[in-house]
């Protein structure tokens, strides 16, 4: 029997820094404003934290760098780069060592500069013996090859990949942070510029700067907050393989298997959300994992997006904050997907703040649909 | 079993030099294995043996990576689906990369890289 870990550990408090652009600051500058916005919303000191969960596109020995850089000497730290997942990923080892007493606070944070210090996505270099010789562009070649698929298997259109980026940014036009607020339309997508088909430019999240931060903390030490407590009700990780070739099915990610662990710690089924965080790295991103995640059968995530339940007065918002497409893809999205569920479950999430919002899914998506993080946040335990 | 002094990943190079396709058959449970490894993914053995490839595939999946013809112009990027049940990445060849279609039937052949490479049954 394992330990029941539901509601062991809340959200106290979030931060943003640097959406869109930066410019003259390090990935470590951005990230450390973040955690400080973090820390202040939950009204927790620097030194409380005892507990690190941290990676960035930078540092090789991100725990060590991020650590050194805040002052803090953690008790528990997990470096794990899972990929952009990783953030999400956290919510699994913080509420460990949370509920284990390793820990008390938790620090999860990120931050990039790479739009200024670069502007391209910044990407490790290692070698992939076996994509190399064909001339791989990862991501976005395995993500076109899964959407080929799909297109194959179901009859997912470019219209309807065309449709989800529409939809983040009609909420990116209600979110004063996001970078892309101009309208957009079906036909300005499916004219786009071609990258690898069948995705185009406007089916690719944006390349931003940015940092982000979340505290979470015990049961006892969420009763002191200020602020009401955001629970962590479930959690689930999975990942099946790195390079695509090794995906088992490519239509199907492992967010199959994360989504169901975290909807069975939390005791909630997909009909009780109120609002979804997902991991928009590309059009088809949203169509796989609102299918694999539960909200709408395989192969039907197209006609999901397509019929609007998506959007701004939709039956289940879809990233309310614009998503990686439109609001903010500092390299790492996952945790954003956190901080804008928290902000949306307290009620301060402004001109998109959606009403009657108690129970929040987010995911992270990691590498080529290769690591897969979910988690279930609530405001009851 | 022959013992060679280099790992799968440097073997397969090397048969490609020579101008073989050859493919790991794990020889506990009888499936083969893609990318070179050292323990079977099916199984956890270690006994995979080598055999030469069918070259029989199809397409799995494409893409037409768009490029500048300054650039070296658009070219295929696909998932095979080879006859033994294991994925490659490569490409086509003697075909436009817009005529490539999912389900194509293919035929490997070995390039001057050396590179596993695929032409579609019929073409010239």
């Amino acid at each position: 029997m394992s330990m029941d870990l539901r509601s062991k550990a809340a959200v106290a408090g979030v931060g943003l820094y640097g959406l869109g652009e930066a410019p003259g600051e390090t990935h470590m500058e951005i990230m450390a404003r973040a955690v400080k916005a973090a820390l202040d919303d939950a009204g927790v000191a620097l030194a409380e934290v005892d507990g690190l969960f941290t990676t960035n596109m930078n540092n090789l020995l991100a725990g060590p760098s991020v650590a050194e850089y805040l002052g803090i000497v953690p008790r528990v730290t997990d470096a794990t780069n899972f990929g952009g997942s990783a953030f999400v990923a956290y919510l699994q080892s913080a509420t460990m060592a949370i509920a284990t007493g390793l820990c008390e606070v938790a620090l999860i944070c990120y931050g990039s500069n790479q739009r200024t210090a670069s502007g391209k996505l910044h990407s490790p270099v290692e070698p992939q013996p076996y994509e190399a010789p064909y001339k791989p562009r990862n991501p976005i070649t395995a993500y076109a090859l899964a959407t080929a698929r799909h297109m194959h298997d179901f009859g997912t259109t470019r219209r309807d990949l065309a449709e989800v980026a529409v939809s983040m940014r009609d909420w990116a036009q209600l979110n004063p942070d996001a970078f892309l607020r101009d309208p957009l339309s079906v036909d300005e997508v499916l004219a786009a510029r071609m990258v690898a088909d069948p995705l185009s430019v406007r089916d690719c999240c944006l390349v931003t700067d940015g940092g982000g931060a979340v505290v979470l903390v015990s049961e006892a030490r969420a009763r002191t907050l200020r602020k009401a407590p955001v629970w962590v009700r479930g959690f689930g990780v999975a990942h099946t393989h790195k390079s695509i070739m090794e995906m088992p099915e490519l239509t199907i990610s492992p967010a199959a298997i994360s989504g169901p662990l975290a909807f069975d710690m939390a005791g909630v089924t997909p009909k009780d959300i109120d609002i979804v965080e997902l991991y928009d790295a590309f059009t088809i991103n949203p169509i796989l994992f609102m299918e694999d995640l539960g909200f709408c059968p395989k192969g039907q995530g197209g006609r999901f997006f397509t019929e609007g339940h998506s959007r701004p007065g939709g039956r289940l918002p879809v990233n309310t904050n614009g998503g990686g497409l439109s609001c903010t893809h500092p390299g790492m999205y996952g945790v954003f997907t956190i901080i804008e569920a928290v902000q949306q479950l307290r009620g301060e999430a402004g001109a998109r703040q959606v009403s009657d919002c108690a129970l929040a899914l987010v995911h992270g998506n990691g590498g080529t649909l290769a690591s897969q993080a979910t988690g279930i946040l609530g405001l009851e335990r | 079993m022959t013992d060679f002094p280099n790992g799968p990943d440097a073997q397969f190079r090397q048969f490609l030099a020579e101008g073989r396709f050859m493919l790991q058959l794990c020889g506990a449970c009888g499936r083969h294995v893609f990318a070179p490894r050292v323990l079977c993914k099916h199984c956890g053995s270690d006994r995979l043996d080598w055999v030469a490839a069918s070259g029989r595939a199809t397409v799995h999946a494409a893409t037409v990576v768009r490029q500048k013809p300054e650039k070296g112009g658009d070219y295929l990027y696909a998932l095979m689906d080879l006859a033994e049940g294991v994925r490659m990445i490569s490409t086509v060849v003697g075909t436009p990369p817009d005529a490539v279609r999912i389900g194509d039937r293919l035929r490997a052949e070995i390039d001057d890289t050396p590179r596993v490479v695929f032409r579609k049954e019929g073409a010239a």
